[in-house]
């Protein structure tokens, strides 16, 4: 049913998906939380230098899915994911990769803003300072200004960045995490329900934040909001009870979706 | 009637106006319970507080009250003679008439008769029924003893009446302001706001209490004793006033404090770095299971009396400590003598390093867990390992909660006392050798209140002084933990 989907996207698309590479490859993905199967079988793929959204129902399995790309389900007990994930080609369960590493190359901001309590300068240093990105007080300097601009929010704090990260708006300590991912060069960045914590007029400062940074990151995000998933993504992936339903061009899938269940649920008759 | 049975008899009255009460509130509201203001049981609770309250409350204080009246009017009755002697002696009187009136119901009809015509030794017959008189019996007192159990008949008998005349009149106060749109629920709960206020009260009144017990028996010794001496003076040498001296000694504080500090010092020093690793490895790297079985197990060692951790000091780690240094010492200089006492700061801080090993682990681990799960996530999200994210991200996040928690383990090393006495001896000294006995506060607050003492002199008022001085110590470290842990708290609310 993919597959039919895309051969159908391609007619339509002006510039075809399908000329932009694969970033990541997910192949027969599942999870498992004990004995409790979370995905089956989920083929979906990530192309770079685009936003990709997850949406569904809670507890479908999108989160899921979204934390076995930097295997983040690695902290949780008695998680297994089984399948393929490939980053570049390279399968990021196999035993030759370092953990560590994939998380630099694939970050992740969280859905509730979770600033380190220590200043906004240490925040954004932190990364860099772990994997040795930077030596001297000037290399770090140029990091911490560099990410704060890209996260659009170097002019607000500018003239604090040693007072404590935890005391600034919900919003800003958003964009704040999401300067933190960006300090570390990551290749790919997940976002999970990055604005769902956050008021309007914040989202809509992270939300154009996101638009920018799809010029030199990929992005996968998670999202309740419908909406946010039609202003921010390229492509639209609809996951239920543990299935990915429909994987689509965004404009596509909330116009005119292959799924009776995308349709469903796009207009709102359940979730 | 008595105290008791009056007591059974209010417990039943009560449970009478409950049931009544809450069976005239379902009554009044016609089968529709949703028209009652409260539900049925508060309008029982009510009632039953009317009961029992109010009539419990002038049962107390005339338990408390009639005793005293009664004692007035036997002593009213005494004649001149009694009147003019010392109140000492009046007072060794009224007691021999306390246990008379004890005895004299437990008297046989013709023994009591044979009493009164003064035929029969009083202390004698008294004495058959097990109870012993201190003295011989003046006849003005079995009049006062007669007297004694006639006032306090009568006491019992209005106090029976009043009480039992208020429970009943309580209840039925209480059974005529039932009705559906009565407030049975906020008054009820208004009395039990005052209860729980009670309750906690009382732990402060008892602080109050002690801390002005210790304060004015404090300014006893202060009123012999210099406090300069006392704080400043660097010789712990009270001299007991039976030793033939006529000199009250010297009662110097340093050498004790210094001993408790350094102790406590040791102990720590043995206790946080074990405490904080075991600490660390249970909140971050345990499994579930090994977490389950080894938290219960380190904390069972929380539980074992400070005295048996002594034995632990005197039969086994002193002597340890003493054959190894004489190994130690032999095979370096080929002398083979112990450079460590048996009984020294280093057998008192080790082992009293052990028994606060749970504390310092478990209070960290509450602590450690505390952490938000979301920290965590973000250091390892941006590729953080484990012990980068443990070291960088959620120990500083814990660190003013970790601290809190080591200094109330400190004032615990600090109070401790079976440990010392067991393994670091009782020799006030001042030193800094760690090999060798010294002795702390507490011991010596021991040492002072042990034996057949009056609470007169200095060399035993001066454990009150010692005792206020460690409570304020105590209380400051207490205090500036709970300010921290106070603190660490608002950063995640």
């Amino acid at each position: 049913m993919n597959m039919l989907s895309e051969v159908a996207v391609e007619k339509v698309l002006e510039k075809p998906m399908n000329i932009i590479p694969l970033k990541m490859v997910g192949k027969d993905v599942s999870v498992y939380y004990g004995d409790k199967r979370a995905l089956y079988d989920v083929n979906l793929d990530v192309r770079e230098n685009t936003v990709t959204a997850l949406i569904g129902p809670s507890g479908c399995g999108k989160s899921t899915f979204l934390r076995s790309l930097n295997r983040m389900n690695d902290t949780i007990e008695g998680c297994k994911v089984t399948g393929r994930i490939a980053l570049d080609g390279d399968d990021i369960y196999d035993a030759s990769i370092d953990v560590v590493e994939l998380r630099a190359r694939v970050g992740m901001v969280f859905q509730k803003p979770n600033p380190f309590p220590k200043s906004i300068y240490e925040n954004i240093a932190y990364g860099p300072k772990i994997h040795g990105l930077a030596r001297s007080k000037a290399d770090f300097d140029q990091i911490v200004e560099a990410s704060l601009q890209r996260a659009g929010l170097w002019n607000e704090v500018k003239d604090r960045l040693h007072e404590g990260g935890t005391g600034l708006s919900g919003g800003q300590q958003q964009r704040l995490c999401i300067a933190r991912a960006i300090a570390v060069s990551p290749e790919v960045i997940l976002m999970d329900e990055p604005c769902s914590a956050l008021d309007p007029i914040a989202t809509a400062k992270v939300e154009e934040l996101i638009h920018e940074l799809r010029a030199n990151y990929t992005i996968v995000i998670v999202t309740h909001s419908m909406q946010q998933a039609a202003r921010v993504s390229q492509r639209t992936a609809m996951f239920h009870l543990g299935h990915l339903v429909e994987e689509n061009d965004t404009d596509k899938m909330f116009t005119n979706p292959d799924d009776q269940r995308t349709q469903d649920y796009i207009m709102g008759r359940f979730g | 009637m008595s105290t008791s049975l009056i007591l059974i008899i209010l417990l039943i009255v009560g449970a009478g106006a409950y049931g009544l009460a809450a069976s005239r509130a379902v009554r009044m509201s016609g089968g529709k319970l949703s028209a009652l203001h409260s539900r049925p049981g508060y309008y029982g609770a009510y009632a039953a507080i009317w009961a029992i309250l109010p009539a419990a409350l002038v049962l107390a204080v005339w338990l408390v009250a009639s005793p005293m009246i009664v004692e007035r009017t036997v002593r009213g009755g005494f004649p001149d003679d009694v009147k003019s002697m010392p109140v000492a002696e009046q007072n060794l009187a009224y007691g021999m008439i306390n246990a008379i009136a004890r005895g004299l119901p437990m008297l046989s009809a013709e023994d009591t008769a044979a009493l009164s015509s003064g035929s029969v030794d009083v202390r004698a017959k008294l004495a058959e029924k097990g109870v012993p008189l201190a003295g011989d019996v003046q006849p003005y007192m079995l009049e006062a003893a007669r007297t004694l159990n006639a006032e306090t008949g009568t006491s019992r008998l209005a106090m029976t009446a009043v009480v039992a005349l208020l429970a009943l009149g309580g209840a039925a106060i209480a059974l005529r302001s039932v009705a559906p749109r009565f407030r049975a629920r906020n008054r009820v709960e208004r009395v039990i706001l005052w209860a729980l206020v009670a309750a906690s009260s009382i732990a402060i009144l008892t602080t109050v209490g002690i801390v002005l017990s210790m304060l004015t028996e404090a300014a006893h010794f202060f009123r012999e004793i210099p406090p300069l001496e006392f704080f400043f003076g660097t010789v712990w040498d009270p001299r007991f006033a039976g030793a033939g001296s006529t000199s009250a000694g010297q009662f110097g504080l340093i050498p004790l404090l210094a001993g408790t500090l350094y102790i406590g010092f040791v102990a720590m020093l043995v206790a946080v770095p074990v405490g904080l690793f075991a600490a660390i490895y249970m909140a971050e790297y345990a499994s579930p299971k090994v977490r389950s079985l080894a938290k219960p197990l380190l904390e069972v060692l929380a539980g074992i009396p400070t005295i048996v951790y002594g034995f632990f000091a005197l039969i086994t780690v002193g002597p340890f400590l003493r054959d190894l240094s004489m190994q130690v010492n032999g095979l370096l200089t080929g002398n083979y003598v112990n450079f460590i006492q048996a009984q020294s700061v280093l057998t008192a801080g080790i082992v009293m390093g052990i028994m606060l090993i749970p504390y310092v682990s478990s209070l960290s681990d509450d602590i450690i867990t505390a952490v938000p799960k979301a920290l965590r996530d973000g250091s390892l999200g941006l590729g953080a390992t484990r012990s980068e994210t443990i070291k960088k991200v959620v120990l500083p996040a814990a660190l003013p909660g970790i601290v809190g928690a080591l200094l109330m383990t400190a004032s615990r090393a600090i109070g401790e006392t079976m440990i010392v006495v067991l393994a670091a001896g009782v020799a006030a000294r001042m030193q800094i050798n760690p090999f060798e006995p010294m002795t702390t506060v507490t011991v010596k607050i021991v040492a002072q209140l042990t034996g057949d003492l009056e609470f007169t002199s200095p060399q035993t008022l001066v454990a009150f002084a010692l005792g206020i001085t460690l409570f304020a110590i105590t209380l400051c470290l207490n205090i500036y933990a709970l300010y921290i842990v106070r603190k660490y708290r608002e950063q995640y609310e």
